[in-house]
Protein backbone atom coordinates (compact mmCIF):
# COMPACT_ATOMS: atom_id res chain seq x y z
CA UNK A 1 0.00 0.00 0.00
CA UNK A 2 2.75 2.38 0.86
CA UNK A 3 4.57 1.53 -2.25
CA UNK A 4 1.68 2.70 -4.62
CA UNK A 5 1.62 5.74 -3.27
CA UNK A 6 5.36 6.30 -3.14
CA UNK A 7 4.88 5.13 -6.81
CA UNK A 8 2.53 8.32 -6.93
CA UNK A 9 4.86 11.01 -5.12
CA UNK A 10 7.70 9.80 -7.53
CA UNK A 11 5.01 10.31 -10.49
CA UNK A 12 4.37 13.86 -9.20
CA UNK A 13 8.02 14.72 -9.41
CA UNK A 14 8.15 13.00 -12.68
CA UNK A 15 5.35 15.15 -13.79
CA UNK A 16 6.53 18.40 -12.84
CA UNK A 17 9.82 17.25 -14.48
CA UNK A 18 7.97 16.67 -17.48
CA UNK A 19 6.92 20.39 -18.41
CA UNK A 20 9.53 22.00 -16.86
CA UNK A 21 12.30 19.83 -19.21
CA UNK A 22 9.94 20.81 -22.53
CA UNK A 23 10.05 24.71 -21.10
CA UNK A 24 13.98 24.71 -20.77
CA UNK A 25 14.44 22.43 -24.42
CA UNK A 26 12.40 25.52 -25.65
CA UNK A 27 14.59 28.16 -23.48
CA UNK A 28 17.57 26.96 -25.18
CA UNK A 29 16.50 26.53 -28.84
CA UNK A 30 14.23 29.73 -28.81
CA UNK A 31 14.95 33.25 -30.46
CA UNK A 32 14.97 36.18 -27.45
CA UNK A 33 14.06 39.63 -28.87
CA UNK A 34 11.53 41.79 -26.96
CA UNK A 35 10.60 44.77 -27.68
CA UNK A 36 8.21 47.05 -25.92
CA UNK A 37 4.86 46.46 -28.47
CA UNK A 38 5.59 42.77 -28.25
CA UNK A 39 5.60 42.69 -24.64
CA UNK A 40 2.12 44.38 -24.50
CA UNK A 41 -0.61 42.94 -23.13
CA UNK A 42 -2.73 41.59 -26.53
CA UNK A 43 -6.39 43.23 -26.48
CA UNK A 44 -7.12 43.49 -30.21
CA UNK A 45 -4.43 45.72 -30.75
CA UNK A 46 -5.76 48.67 -28.68
CA UNK A 47 -4.17 49.80 -25.94
CA UNK A 48 -5.68 48.18 -22.29
CA UNK A 49 -7.61 50.56 -20.64
CA UNK A 50 -8.01 50.82 -17.02
CA UNK A 51 -6.92 48.37 -14.47
CA UNK A 52 -7.02 44.32 -14.87
CA UNK A 53 -7.32 43.22 -11.35
CA UNK A 54 -10.59 44.50 -10.85
CA UNK A 55 -13.02 43.05 -8.08
CA UNK A 56 -15.51 40.50 -9.62
CA UNK A 57 -19.20 39.51 -9.54
CA UNK A 58 -20.74 38.58 -6.44
CA UNK A 59 -22.34 35.89 -8.40
CA UNK A 60 -18.95 33.84 -8.24
CA UNK A 61 -18.92 33.47 -4.72
CA UNK A 62 -22.06 32.24 -4.34
CA UNK A 63 -21.25 29.46 -6.64
CA UNK A 64 -18.63 28.56 -5.08
CA UNK A 65 -20.50 28.61 -2.12
CA UNK A 66 -23.04 25.94 -3.21
CA UNK A 67 -20.03 23.93 -4.96
CA UNK A 68 -18.36 24.13 -1.83
CA UNK A 69 -21.43 22.14 0.26
CA UNK A 70 -22.35 19.94 -2.49
CA UNK A 71 -18.84 19.08 -2.96
CA UNK A 72 -18.18 17.78 0.88
CA UNK A 73 -21.67 16.06 0.57
CA UNK A 74 -20.52 14.02 -2.42
CA UNK A 75 -17.16 13.42 -0.14
CA UNK A 76 -19.91 11.72 2.43
CA UNK A 77 -21.50 9.88 -0.47
CA UNK A 78 -18.63 8.28 -1.61
CA UNK A 79 -17.64 5.58 1.46
CA UNK A 80 -21.87 4.97 1.99
CA UNK A 81 -21.98 3.75 -2.19
CA UNK A 82 -18.96 1.77 -1.02
CA UNK A 83 -20.16 0.60 2.38
CA UNK A 84 -23.77 -0.03 0.70
CA UNK A 85 -24.21 -3.63 0.72
CA UNK A 86 -23.22 -4.02 3.81
CA UNK A 87 -24.86 -1.56 5.59
CA UNK A 88 -28.75 -2.27 5.99
CA UNK A 89 -31.82 -0.52 5.31
CA UNK A 90 -30.68 2.10 7.64
CA UNK A 91 -28.11 3.34 5.49
CA UNK A 92 -30.68 3.86 2.65
CA UNK A 93 -33.50 6.13 4.48
CA UNK A 94 -30.54 7.92 6.38
CA UNK A 95 -29.15 8.96 3.11
CA UNK A 96 -32.57 10.47 2.09
CA UNK A 97 -32.87 12.40 4.64
CA UNK A 98 -29.57 13.77 4.18
CA UNK A 99 -29.52 14.15 0.73
CA UNK A 100 -33.49 15.84 1.38
CA UNK A 101 -31.87 18.60 3.59
CA UNK A 102 -28.91 19.43 1.10
CA UNK A 103 -31.80 19.52 -1.85
CA UNK A 104 -33.72 21.65 0.11
CA UNK A 105 -30.96 24.17 0.36
CA UNK A 106 -30.46 23.59 -3.56
CA UNK A 107 -34.36 24.72 -4.05
CA UNK A 108 -34.04 27.60 -1.56
CA UNK A 109 -30.92 29.06 -3.95
CA UNK A 110 -33.23 28.12 -6.98
CA UNK A 111 -36.15 29.78 -5.38
CA UNK A 112 -33.97 32.57 -4.27
CA UNK A 113 -32.59 32.83 -7.87
CA UNK A 114 -29.00 32.59 -7.28
CA UNK A 115 -28.95 29.69 -9.68
CA UNK A 116 -30.17 32.35 -12.24
CA UNK A 117 -26.69 33.78 -14.05
CA UNK A 118 -27.97 37.43 -14.31
CA UNK B 1 -25.76 13.06 -50.88
CA UNK B 2 -24.80 11.24 -47.84
CA UNK B 3 -22.64 8.85 -48.82
CA UNK B 4 -19.21 10.53 -49.55
CA UNK B 5 -18.94 12.26 -46.27
CA UNK B 6 -20.12 8.96 -44.17
CA UNK B 7 -17.92 7.19 -46.46
CA UNK B 8 -14.36 9.13 -45.83
CA UNK B 9 -15.66 9.06 -42.02
CA UNK B 10 -15.53 5.54 -42.00
CA UNK B 11 -12.79 5.23 -43.69
CA UNK B 12 -10.91 7.65 -40.85
CA UNK B 13 -12.41 6.07 -38.27
CA UNK B 14 -10.84 2.64 -39.38
CA UNK B 15 -7.33 4.28 -40.08
CA UNK B 16 -8.05 5.82 -36.13
CA UNK B 17 -8.62 2.54 -35.21
CA UNK B 18 -5.79 0.27 -36.80
CA UNK B 19 -3.34 3.09 -35.69
CA UNK B 20 -4.74 2.41 -31.77
CA UNK B 21 -3.83 -1.31 -32.89
CA UNK B 22 -0.72 -1.01 -33.78
CA UNK B 23 -0.11 1.44 -30.98
CA UNK B 24 -1.55 -1.42 -28.69
CA UNK B 25 0.40 -3.95 -30.00
CA UNK B 26 4.03 -1.61 -29.97
CA UNK B 27 2.91 -1.13 -26.66
CA UNK B 28 2.12 -4.60 -25.30
CA UNK B 29 4.84 -6.20 -27.10
CA UNK B 30 7.34 -6.61 -24.14
CA UNK B 31 8.80 -3.92 -21.96
CA UNK B 32 5.45 -1.87 -21.83
CA UNK B 33 3.51 -4.68 -20.90
CA UNK B 34 5.94 -5.75 -18.33
CA UNK B 35 6.00 -2.69 -16.77
CA UNK B 36 2.89 -1.70 -16.04
CA UNK B 37 2.16 -5.23 -14.62
CA UNK B 38 2.32 -5.23 -10.93
CA UNK B 39 2.39 -9.03 -10.31
CA UNK B 40 4.97 -10.00 -12.57
CA UNK B 41 7.33 -6.53 -11.15
CA UNK B 42 6.50 -8.47 -7.67
CA UNK B 43 7.72 -11.77 -9.08
CA UNK B 44 10.73 -10.10 -11.27
CA UNK B 45 11.48 -8.44 -7.57
CA UNK B 46 12.16 -11.87 -6.04
CA UNK B 47 14.46 -13.13 -8.45
CA UNK B 48 16.48 -10.11 -8.91
CA UNK B 49 16.80 -10.49 -5.13
CA UNK B 50 17.88 -13.47 -5.24
CA UNK B 51 20.27 -13.81 -8.15
CA UNK B 52 22.12 -10.67 -7.90
CA UNK B 53 24.75 -11.49 -5.24
CA UNK B 54 28.29 -10.07 -5.64
CA UNK B 55 31.13 -11.72 -2.78
CA UNK B 56 34.34 -11.07 -2.80
CA UNK B 57 37.04 -12.22 -0.90
CA UNK B 58 36.76 -14.72 1.94
CA UNK B 59 33.47 -15.11 3.30
CA UNK B 60 32.45 -11.99 1.33
CA UNK B 61 35.25 -10.16 3.43
CA UNK B 62 36.27 -7.96 0.47
CA UNK B 63 32.59 -6.94 -1.16
CA UNK B 64 28.92 -8.15 -0.24
CA UNK B 65 26.92 -6.48 -2.50
CA UNK B 66 23.17 -7.60 -2.86
CA UNK B 67 20.33 -4.98 -4.22
CA UNK B 68 17.69 -4.28 -1.63
CA UNK B 69 14.16 -4.66 -1.96
CA UNK B 70 13.62 -1.04 -2.17
CA UNK B 71 16.26 -0.34 -4.65
CA UNK B 72 14.49 -2.51 -6.90
CA UNK B 73 10.96 -1.17 -6.11
CA UNK B 74 12.75 2.18 -6.69
CA UNK B 75 13.95 1.26 -9.97
CA UNK B 76 11.00 -0.51 -11.41
CA UNK B 77 9.29 2.57 -10.55
CA UNK B 78 10.95 4.82 -12.42
CA UNK B 79 10.98 2.63 -15.32
CA UNK B 80 6.93 2.28 -14.87
CA UNK B 81 7.10 6.02 -15.09
CA UNK B 82 9.36 6.33 -18.10
CA UNK B 83 6.31 4.12 -19.70
CA UNK B 84 3.44 6.32 -18.72
CA UNK B 85 4.96 9.52 -19.93
CA UNK B 86 5.58 7.97 -23.84
CA UNK B 87 2.16 6.73 -23.71
CA UNK B 88 0.95 10.08 -23.07
CA UNK B 89 3.17 11.16 -25.86
CA UNK B 90 2.96 9.16 -28.70
CA UNK B 91 -1.03 8.63 -28.16
CA UNK B 92 -1.35 12.87 -27.90
CA UNK B 93 0.70 13.15 -31.45
CA UNK B 94 -1.96 10.73 -32.90
CA UNK B 95 -4.91 12.28 -30.71
CA UNK B 96 -4.15 15.95 -32.10
CA UNK B 97 -4.02 14.93 -35.59
CA UNK B 98 -6.81 12.36 -35.49
CA UNK B 99 -9.34 15.00 -33.47
CA UNK B 100 -8.00 17.58 -36.25
CA UNK B 101 -9.02 15.28 -38.88
CA UNK B 102 -12.43 14.35 -37.84
CA UNK B 103 -13.61 17.65 -36.79
CA UNK B 104 -12.25 18.54 -40.13
CA UNK B 105 -14.57 16.10 -42.19
CA UNK B 106 -17.13 16.57 -39.94
CA UNK B 107 -16.84 20.09 -40.34
CA UNK B 108 -16.68 19.35 -44.40
CA UNK B 109 -13.00 20.57 -44.48
CA UNK B 110 -10.16 18.50 -45.28
CA UNK B 111 -7.97 19.23 -42.10
CA UNK B 112 -4.21 18.71 -42.02
CA UNK B 113 -3.20 16.48 -44.83
CA UNK B 114 0.47 17.92 -46.00
CA UNK B 115 2.89 16.44 -43.54
CA UNK B 116 3.94 13.08 -43.64
CA UNK B 117 1.03 10.03 -45.15
CA UNK B 118 -2.48 11.54 -44.47
CA UNK B 119 -0.95 14.01 -42.60
CA UNK B 120 -0.38 11.93 -39.94
CA UNK B 121 2.93 13.92 -38.95
CA UNK B 122 1.08 17.29 -37.91
CA UNK B 123 1.99 17.64 -34.52
CA UNK B 124 5.64 16.43 -34.92
CA UNK B 125 5.72 19.71 -37.42
CA UNK B 126 4.01 21.38 -34.97
CA UNK B 127 5.73 20.42 -32.26
CA UNK B 128 8.92 21.48 -33.30
CA UNK B 129 7.07 24.96 -34.47
CA UNK B 130 6.59 25.80 -30.99
CA UNK B 131 9.43 24.26 -29.29
CA UNK B 132 11.64 27.14 -31.24
CA UNK B 133 9.28 29.86 -31.32
CA UNK B 134 9.95 32.65 -28.97
CA UNK B 135 8.16 32.91 -25.55
CA UNK B 136 7.01 36.52 -25.33
CA UNK B 137 5.75 37.23 -21.71
CA UNK B 138 3.94 40.21 -20.94
CA UNK B 139 5.59 43.02 -19.18
CA UNK B 140 2.68 43.39 -16.91
CA UNK B 141 2.33 39.78 -15.96
CA UNK B 142 3.09 38.37 -12.97
CA UNK B 143 5.91 37.19 -14.17
CA UNK B 144 6.23 33.71 -11.27
CA UNK B 145 2.43 33.01 -11.28
CA UNK B 146 2.73 33.54 -14.94
CA UNK B 147 5.41 31.05 -15.01
CA UNK B 148 4.18 28.34 -13.05
CA UNK B 149 0.60 27.81 -14.20
CA UNK B 150 1.06 25.96 -17.30
CA UNK B 151 4.12 23.47 -15.35
CA UNK B 152 0.82 23.11 -12.81
CA UNK B 153 -1.66 22.00 -15.56
CA UNK B 154 -0.12 19.47 -16.86
CA UNK B 155 0.46 17.48 -13.74
CA UNK B 156 -3.33 16.29 -12.75
CA UNK B 157 -2.79 14.91 -16.52
CA UNK B 158 0.03 12.94 -15.70
CA UNK B 159 -1.34 11.71 -12.26
CA UNK B 160 -4.43 10.14 -13.79
CA UNK B 161 -2.66 8.15 -15.77
CA UNK B 162 -1.62 5.86 -12.72
CA UNK B 163 -4.62 4.41 -11.95
CA UNK B 164 -5.75 4.16 -15.29
CA UNK B 165 -6.57 0.17 -16.07
CA UNK B 166 -4.93 -0.86 -19.47
CA UNK B 167 -5.88 -4.20 -19.09
CA UNK B 168 -6.38 -7.23 -17.67
CA UNK B 169 -3.59 -6.62 -14.31
CA UNK B 170 -2.38 -3.72 -16.89
CA UNK B 171 -1.82 -0.99 -14.07
CA UNK B 172 1.16 1.22 -12.75
CA UNK B 173 -0.58 1.29 -9.44
CA UNK B 174 -4.24 0.05 -8.22
CA UNK B 175 -4.84 2.32 -5.19
CA UNK B 176 -8.51 1.12 -3.67
CA UNK B 177 -9.33 4.90 -3.54
CA UNK B 178 -9.36 4.62 -7.41
CA UNK B 179 -11.99 6.97 -7.92
CA UNK B 180 -11.37 9.61 -5.16
CA UNK B 181 -8.28 9.64 -6.34
CA UNK B 182 -9.00 10.54 -9.62
CA UNK B 183 -11.81 13.22 -8.52
CA UNK B 184 -8.93 15.20 -6.34
CA UNK B 185 -6.53 15.13 -8.75
CA UNK B 186 -8.14 16.55 -11.71
CA UNK B 187 -10.23 18.88 -9.11
CA UNK B 188 -6.19 20.31 -9.13
CA UNK B 189 -6.79 21.86 -12.82
CA UNK B 190 -9.32 24.73 -11.91
CA UNK B 191 -6.23 26.32 -10.01
CA UNK B 192 -3.65 26.37 -12.94
CA UNK B 193 -6.11 27.75 -15.02
CA UNK B 194 -7.22 30.50 -12.75
CA UNK B 195 -3.32 31.45 -11.93
CA UNK B 196 -2.32 31.70 -15.29
CA UNK B 197 -5.79 33.96 -16.33
CA UNK B 198 -5.09 36.41 -12.99
CA UNK B 199 -1.33 36.42 -13.96
CA UNK B 200 -1.72 37.32 -17.58
CA UNK B 201 -3.09 40.57 -16.49
CA UNK B 202 -5.17 40.67 -19.68
CA UNK B 203 -9.08 41.16 -19.19
CA UNK B 204 -9.77 38.76 -21.82
CA UNK B 205 -7.56 36.14 -19.94
CA UNK B 206 -9.11 37.28 -16.72
CA UNK B 207 -12.62 36.65 -17.91
CA UNK B 208 -11.73 33.55 -19.25
CA UNK B 209 -10.24 32.07 -15.79
CA UNK B 210 -13.24 33.32 -14.04
CA UNK B 211 -15.49 31.75 -16.31
CA UNK B 212 -12.98 28.55 -16.56
CA UNK B 213 -13.31 28.54 -12.94
CA UNK B 214 -17.40 29.10 -12.64
CA UNK B 215 -17.99 26.28 -14.64
CA UNK B 216 -15.22 23.53 -13.71
CA UNK B 217 -16.87 23.86 -10.01
CA UNK B 218 -20.32 24.05 -11.46
CA UNK B 219 -19.90 20.35 -13.58
CA UNK B 220 -17.57 18.51 -11.31
CA UNK B 221 -20.77 18.29 -9.11
CA UNK B 222 -22.80 16.00 -11.64
CA UNK B 223 -19.11 14.55 -12.90
CA UNK B 224 -18.92 13.17 -9.33
CA UNK B 225 -22.49 12.65 -8.39
CA UNK B 226 -23.33 10.28 -11.54
CA UNK B 227 -20.07 8.31 -10.78
CA UNK B 228 -21.77 7.27 -7.39
CA UNK B 229 -24.37 4.72 -8.52
CA UNK B 230 -21.15 3.53 -10.06
CA UNK B 231 -19.59 2.92 -6.89
CA UNK B 232 -22.97 1.85 -5.41
CA UNK B 233 -22.95 -1.15 -7.86
CA UNK B 234 -19.46 -2.53 -7.08
CA UNK B 235 -18.87 -1.37 -3.74
CA UNK B 236 -15.82 -0.55 -4.53
CA UNK B 237 -14.10 3.13 -5.45
CA UNK B 238 -10.63 0.67 -7.03
CA UNK B 239 -11.37 1.29 -10.93
CA UNK B 240 -9.48 -2.67 -11.32
CA UNK B 241 -12.75 -3.76 -9.00
CA UNK B 242 -14.94 -1.42 -10.75
CA UNK B 243 -14.34 -3.21 -14.08
CA UNK B 244 -14.38 -6.59 -12.88
CA UNK B 245 -17.50 -5.95 -11.35
CA UNK B 246 -18.37 -5.91 -15.10
CA UNK B 247 -17.86 -9.26 -16.19
CA UNK B 248 -21.31 -10.04 -16.51
CA UNK B 249 -22.93 -6.89 -17.38
CA UNK B 250 -21.86 -3.32 -18.46
CA UNK B 251 -22.64 -0.23 -15.92
CA UNK B 252 -23.65 1.30 -18.84
CA UNK B 253 -26.51 -1.01 -19.30
CA UNK B 254 -27.71 -0.36 -15.33
CA UNK B 255 -26.77 3.28 -15.46
CA UNK B 256 -27.66 4.54 -19.22
CA UNK B 257 -28.69 7.89 -17.48
CA UNK B 258 -25.33 8.16 -14.93
CA UNK B 259 -23.14 7.34 -17.89
CA UNK B 260 -25.04 10.38 -19.96
CA UNK B 261 -24.71 12.71 -17.03
CA UNK B 262 -21.12 11.55 -16.76
CA UNK B 263 -20.19 12.54 -20.52
CA UNK B 264 -22.16 15.48 -20.75
CA UNK B 265 -20.71 17.03 -17.73
CA UNK B 266 -16.83 15.64 -18.20
CA UNK B 267 -17.38 17.43 -21.87
CA UNK B 268 -18.02 20.96 -19.86
CA UNK B 269 -14.90 19.78 -17.28
CA UNK B 270 -12.83 19.78 -20.77
CA UNK B 271 -14.08 22.91 -21.98
CA UNK B 272 -15.07 21.19 -25.00
CA UNK B 273 -17.37 22.60 -27.92
CA UNK B 274 -21.14 23.04 -26.70
CA UNK B 275 -19.33 24.08 -23.28
CA UNK B 276 -16.49 26.04 -24.26
CA UNK B 277 -17.33 29.36 -23.15
CA UNK B 278 -13.81 29.77 -20.70
CA UNK B 279 -12.44 30.13 -24.27
CA UNK B 280 -15.29 31.31 -26.69
CA UNK B 281 -12.89 32.79 -29.61
CA UNK B 282 -15.64 34.92 -30.71
CA UNK B 283 -16.11 36.75 -27.66
CA UNK B 284 -13.20 36.84 -25.89
CA UNK B 285 -10.44 35.43 -28.13
CA UNK B 286 -9.25 32.59 -26.41
CA UNK B 287 -9.56 33.14 -22.70
CA UNK B 288 -7.03 32.32 -20.18
CA UNK B 289 -4.05 30.90 -22.18
CA UNK B 290 -4.76 33.83 -24.63
CA UNK B 291 -1.33 35.51 -23.64
CA UNK B 292 0.64 32.17 -24.02
CA UNK B 293 3.01 31.18 -26.91
CA UNK B 294 5.53 28.75 -27.73
CA UNK B 295 6.44 26.23 -25.31
CA UNK B 296 4.06 27.67 -22.25
CA UNK B 297 0.96 27.37 -24.93
CA UNK B 298 1.58 23.85 -26.07
CA UNK B 299 1.66 23.30 -22.16
CA UNK B 300 -2.37 24.18 -22.41
CA UNK B 301 -2.41 22.44 -25.37
CA UNK B 302 -1.42 19.11 -24.30
CA UNK B 303 -4.02 19.27 -21.50
CA UNK B 304 -6.71 20.29 -23.81
CA UNK B 305 -6.10 17.89 -26.28
CA UNK B 306 -5.29 14.73 -23.82
CA UNK B 307 -7.51 15.27 -21.26
CA UNK B 308 -10.68 14.13 -23.60
CA UNK B 309 -8.93 10.80 -24.07
CA UNK B 310 -8.38 10.68 -20.38
CA UNK B 311 -12.15 10.85 -19.81
CA UNK B 312 -12.78 8.67 -22.35
CA UNK B 313 -10.38 6.20 -20.88
CA UNK B 314 -12.41 6.65 -17.15
CA UNK B 315 -15.64 6.27 -18.99
CA UNK B 316 -15.09 3.16 -20.46
CA UNK B 317 -13.23 1.43 -17.01
CA UNK B 318 -16.28 2.60 -14.97
CA UNK B 319 -18.93 2.10 -17.52
CA UNK B 320 -18.27 0.54 -20.79
CA UNK B 321 -16.43 -2.66 -19.20
CA UNK B 322 -12.61 -1.84 -19.20
CA UNK B 323 -10.73 -4.55 -21.01
CA UNK B 324 -14.17 -6.95 -20.91
CA UNK B 325 -14.27 -8.30 -24.54
CA UNK B 326 -14.38 -11.39 -26.91
CA UNK B 327 -11.14 -12.61 -28.67
CA UNK B 328 -9.18 -9.76 -28.81
CA UNK B 329 -6.72 -9.31 -25.68
CA UNK B 330 -8.01 -7.18 -23.13
CA UNK B 331 -5.51 -3.54 -23.82
CA UNK B 332 -6.59 -3.44 -27.15
CA UNK B 333 -10.48 -3.34 -26.32
CA UNK B 334 -9.78 -1.00 -23.72
CA UNK B 335 -7.76 1.25 -26.01
CA UNK B 336 -10.96 0.46 -28.74
CA UNK B 337 -13.61 1.95 -26.17
CA UNK B 338 -11.37 4.42 -25.38
CA UNK B 339 -11.21 5.60 -28.60
CA UNK B 340 -14.68 5.05 -29.71
CA UNK B 341 -15.73 7.44 -26.34
CA UNK B 342 -13.63 9.74 -27.86
CA UNK B 343 -14.90 9.92 -31.29
CA UNK B 344 -18.63 10.66 -29.96
CA UNK B 345 -16.75 13.50 -27.72
CA UNK B 346 -15.32 14.51 -31.08
CA UNK B 347 -18.42 14.32 -32.33
CA UNK B 348 -20.58 16.42 -30.18
CA UNK B 349 -18.21 19.21 -30.23
CA UNK B 350 -18.08 19.17 -34.05
CA UNK B 351 -21.60 19.27 -34.50
CA UNK B 352 -23.49 21.42 -31.66
CA UNK B 353 -23.20 25.32 -31.01
CA UNK B 354 -21.88 27.10 -27.80
CA UNK B 355 -24.10 27.11 -24.89
CA UNK B 356 -25.07 30.72 -23.97
CA UNK B 357 -23.18 30.99 -19.72
CA UNK B 358 -26.38 31.57 -18.20
CA UNK B 359 -27.77 28.36 -19.98
CA UNK B 360 -24.43 26.62 -19.38
CA UNK B 361 -24.64 27.10 -15.38
CA UNK B 362 -28.13 26.57 -15.30
CA UNK B 363 -27.61 23.28 -17.58
CA UNK B 364 -25.64 22.00 -14.39
CA UNK B 365 -27.52 22.90 -11.31
CA UNK B 366 -30.89 22.48 -12.38
CA UNK B 367 -30.55 19.42 -15.26
CA UNK B 368 -27.59 17.40 -14.21
CA UNK B 369 -27.27 17.64 -10.31
CA UNK B 370 -31.24 16.73 -9.61
CA UNK B 371 -30.82 14.06 -12.45
CA UNK B 372 -27.86 12.95 -11.08
CA UNK B 373 -29.25 12.70 -7.46
CA UNK B 374 -32.62 11.00 -8.62
CA UNK B 375 -30.55 8.90 -10.30
CA UNK B 376 -28.56 7.90 -6.98
CA UNK B 377 -31.70 7.51 -4.94
CA UNK B 378 -33.42 5.43 -7.68
CA UNK B 379 -29.87 3.02 -7.36
CA UNK B 380 -29.98 3.22 -4.05
CA UNK B 381 -33.79 1.88 -3.95
CA UNK B 382 -33.23 -0.69 -6.11
CA UNK B 383 -30.35 -1.78 -4.66
CA UNK B 384 -31.71 -2.33 -1.10
CA UNK B 385 -34.92 -4.21 -2.76
CA UNK B 386 -32.52 -6.39 -4.49
CA UNK B 387 -30.62 -6.80 -1.62
CA UNK B 388 -33.73 -7.69 0.70
CA UNK B 389 -35.57 -9.72 -1.74
CA UNK B 390 -32.27 -11.57 -3.44
CA UNK B 391 -33.18 -10.78 -6.35
CA UNK B 392 -30.74 -11.62 -9.00
CA UNK B 393 -28.80 -9.64 -11.63
CA UNK B 394 -30.04 -10.91 -14.51
CA UNK B 395 -33.07 -10.32 -15.50
CA UNK B 396 -34.85 -8.86 -12.28
CA UNK B 397 -32.53 -6.46 -11.78
CA UNK B 398 -31.59 -5.50 -14.84
CA UNK B 399 -35.14 -4.93 -15.47
CA UNK B 400 -36.09 -2.68 -12.48
CA UNK B 401 -32.73 -0.92 -14.05
CA UNK B 402 -33.70 0.39 -17.04
CA UNK B 403 -37.57 0.96 -16.10
CA UNK B 404 -36.06 3.50 -13.65
CA UNK B 405 -33.86 4.95 -15.82
CA UNK B 406 -37.15 5.01 -18.72
CA UNK B 407 -38.54 6.64 -16.03
CA UNK B 408 -36.09 9.44 -15.36
CA UNK B 409 -35.85 10.25 -19.09
CA UNK B 410 -39.47 10.71 -19.70
CA UNK B 411 -39.94 12.93 -16.33
CA UNK B 412 -36.79 14.59 -17.74
CA UNK B 413 -38.51 15.34 -20.98
CA UNK B 414 -41.85 16.41 -19.35
CA UNK B 415 -40.10 18.48 -17.32
CA UNK B 416 -38.32 20.04 -20.13
CA UNK B 417 -41.69 20.04 -22.13
CA UNK B 418 -43.42 21.45 -19.35
CA UNK B 419 -40.40 24.45 -17.78
CA UNK B 420 -37.97 24.75 -20.54
CA UNK B 421 -39.60 27.60 -22.79
CA UNK B 422 -39.60 29.85 -19.66
CA UNK B 423 -37.14 32.16 -20.06
CA UNK B 424 -35.64 30.55 -22.97
CA UNK B 425 -36.55 33.38 -25.38
CA UNK B 426 -34.82 36.48 -23.76
CA UNK B 427 -31.33 35.92 -22.47
CA UNK B 428 -30.68 38.12 -18.77
CA UNK B 429 -30.63 41.57 -19.11
CA UNK B 430 -26.63 41.48 -18.63
CA UNK B 431 -26.02 39.88 -21.40
CA UNK B 432 -28.09 41.52 -24.00
CA UNK B 433 -27.50 45.29 -22.61
CA UNK B 434 -24.08 45.65 -24.33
Amino acid sequence: MLKDYAFIGLLFIAATIFPIGGLVTSWILRPKKPGPIKTDIYECGLETVGETWIQFRVQYYIYALIFLIFDIEVMFLFPWAVAYDQLGFVALVEMFIFLGILVTGLIYAWRKGVLEWL
Amino acid sequence: MLGKPIFSLIRLLLIGALVGILLAALWYSGLFSFLLNPTEIASATDDLLESIHLCLGEGCGLLDFRLSRELIDLIFMLLTILTLLPFLVISLVLIVVVERKVVGRLQDRLGPNRVGPYGFLQTVADTIKLITKEDITPRQAHRLVFNLAPILVVVPTILVLAVIPFGRGMYAVDLNIGFLYIAAVSGGTTIPVLMAGWASRNKYALLGAMRAVAQLIAYEIPQVLSIVGVLLLAGSLSLVSITQGQQSLWYVVLQPVGFLVFLLSSMAELERKPFDIPEAESEIVAGYHIEYSGMKFAMFYLVIFFNPFLVSMIAVALFLGGWEGPLLPGYVWFLLKSTLVLFVIMWLSATVPRLRVDQLMGFAWKVLVPLSLVNLLLTGLIRALARDLKLPLIPDQLLLFLGANALMIVGTSLVYLLYAHRGRAQAPASLTAS
